[in-house]
């Protein structure tokens, strides 16, 4: 157990000299602040949109929903962005600069040398993002006295795909430089966004085989599943034309959902930590 | 209890085969390294030196063959539990203190030496007064003596060493060379990667020279210094007898007075280990 707390901690001094949370403190902070603003205005002015009289939308949460979907689209993303630049060099990229070898030839072993970076990027990635999503509902609750039918389990869902993105992201680092595993996982976050989109689109028109290609890719990439199901949780109290509206928009669709996306996270998880244990015991360095 | 014939060897590598794609970076390798022995690797780049180096440490996996270290299968937490490394090519975090670094690899090695410890070795490599200073401000040859330093924590029973001078001034080797030494007097057995010849002919008992993958000759700086004639200084001049050796220099001085000749001086040519090393290696560039 200590040898994981001194690798964790030897990664998260790393983390803290190269100012990754630096940068994404900035950021968040920018982000939080525009967020802060935009719920301002919208709720502000909320009394003065009136739909037509034949059209019944429920203005009030049509607009906490959705912007408590941009929220959890940006927390993602700030999210993915900090597991990233945490993890691309785990193995490569510090095995280049010759990093890694003094601590491979420590009686530690591999896996546990491997966990414990997971470990560390994990835990500060989950209350980075809790965080963040806490903070933004928060922010929808005191500007707009709006708040979603379940406010935890869309957090942790959150939580839970960028904790797949690390997976990912150090599975990438043992065989790929740490450029090419920045620029690869970002491609497939990037491709996940992209399915939901389609998705989005595929339920306006009512296509079948884009919906289905949607989902597949949920399945492919179960962090955008997740992300999805957390939209879900945050809407899914809304029906009739409200509903279907948010269902519209890129940030209230959900079409891959509910407890077996949860499982088959979980084991996605546990395959993707599986494999970069085993392709970092052959690994030469 | 164990036997003699049971004790195993502190390294051994046994028919040890590497391959990288298309190249065989090494060919059925056999070395051992005994308790308490200093042996000495050479070879041209290329060699597979640092192959069978990382072999040893568990970095790089055999192709076929076997390595144990105290015999444990290298790389295994037994056989890593018993060993100090230092890298060719290493860095330790910039922003790491020396007594930092050497305190991140007692936690990893499980070492309860704490500040005596660290202080000890920090003494030993000439950094005590570079204890409290940061890696980045290190030279690149104090940077390699705390290399060594943390290579020594948790006081190793193997001590694997890829090119531990290559960055250090006379006075730095100078160090290391005494370090070494004492290392073997305290039955630390060391295996030594190194370019400089004069570095492994001063400190090695023993000297294995690889070539392509292969070792190409083995044993002591002595055995592989062989004779080369006696040469001798008369008022004809000097002429070399090849093939002479110390104990016939005797005699040819016996028949050069006989001969009517003078004899000023007398010596008997031995080849160094740069020579043995150069007629091993061949036109193969180092």
């Amino acid at each position: 157990m200590s040898a994981v707390l001194t690798i964790a901690g030897y990664g998260f001094r790393e983390a803290v000299r190269r100012k990754v949370f630096a940068v994404v403190i900035v950021l968040t902070a920018a982000f939080l602040a525009l967020f802060w603003l935009a719920n301002h205005y919208v709720f502000t002015r909320l009394s003065t949109i009136t739909p037509p009289a034949d059209v019944h939308v429920d203005t009030r949460t049509f607009a906490g929903a959705f912007l408590l979907g941009l929220a959890m689209f940006s927390t993602l993303f700030l999210g993915v962005v900090l597991a990233v630049f945490l993890t691309l060099g785990v193995v490569s990229g510090d095995a280049e600069r010759g990093l890694l070898q003094p601590l491979v030839v420590r009686p530690v072993g591999r896996a546990t040398l491997l966990l414990s970076r997971f470990l560390g990027a994990a835990v500060v990635c989950i209350v980075y993002v809790l965080a963040v999503y806490g903070i933004a509902l928060a922010i929808i609750d005191q500007t707009g006295h709006w708040t979603p039918p379940s406010t935890l389990a869309p957090g942790l869902e959150l939580a839970g795909g960028v904790v797949i993105v690390i997976a990912l992201s150090i599975l990438g680092s043992i065989v790929l430089s740490s450029t090419a595993n920045g620029i690869a996982v970002f491609m497939l976050f990037g491709a996940g966004l992209t399915a939901g989109l389609l998705g989005t689109i595929g339920h306006a028109l009512n296509s079948t085989t884009i919906q289905h290609a949607s989902r597949d890719a949920a399945w492919a990439l179960p962090f955008e599943a997740l992300y999805q199901d957390g939209l879900r949780l945050i809407s899914s109290n809304t029906s009739g034309l409200t509903g279907f509206l948010l269902q519209l928009g890129p940030f209230g669709g959900a079409y891959v959902h509910g407890w077996g996306i949860r499982l088959w996270s979980v084991a996605y998880l546990l395959v993707a930590l599986a494999l970069g244990v085993l392709f970092f015991s052959r690994r030469d360095l | 209890m164990r036997t003699l014939a049971t004790v195993p060897h502190a390294l051994a590598v046994h028919a040890l085969e590497k391959r990288y794609g298309p190249v065989q970076a090494l060919k059925g390798v056999d070395l051992t390294v005994e308790e308490g022995e200093l042996v000495g690797l050479l070879g041209p780049n290329g060699a597979g030196k640092s192959t069978l180096v990382k072999i040893a440490v568990g970095l790089v996996r055999a192709t076929r063959g076997q390595a144990e270290v105290a015999g444990a299968r290298a790389g295994s937490r037994a056989a890593l539990a018993q060993l100090g490394y230092l890298a060719e090519l290493f860095r330790f975090p910039g922003w790491y203190t020396a007594d930092e670094v050497l305190s991140l690899h007692q936690r990893l090695t499980h070492s309860d030496g704490g500040a005596a410890e660290r202080g000890r070795l920090l003494a030993l490599v000439a950094l005590a007064d570079a204890r409290g200073r940061r890696v980045d401000g290190m030279s690149k040859g104090m940077q390699q003596r705390l290399g060594i330093a943390q290579a020594l924590v948790g006081t190793p029973r193997v001590l694997v060493l890829d090119e531990p001078t290559s960055a250090l001034d006379p006075a730095g080797r100078r160090i290391v060379r005494v370090l070494l030494e004492e290392l073997r007097g305290q039955g630390v057995s060391v295996l030594l990667n190194s370019h400089l010849l004069s570095e492994i002919e001063l400190v090695c008992d023993r000297v294995a020279i690889l070539r392509a993958g292969e070792v190409v000759a083995a044993g002591s700086p002595a055995e592989l210094s062989r004779p080369r004639g006696v040469e001798l200084e008369t008022d004809e001049g000097t002429r070399t007898v090849e093939g002479a050796t110390r104990e016939d220099a005797a005699r040819l001085v016996a028949e050069a007075v006989a001969a009517g000749r003078r004899v000023y001086g007398v010596r008997v040519l031995t080849s160094t280990l740069e020579d043995t090393y150069l007629e091993a290696v061949g036109d193969e560039v180092s």
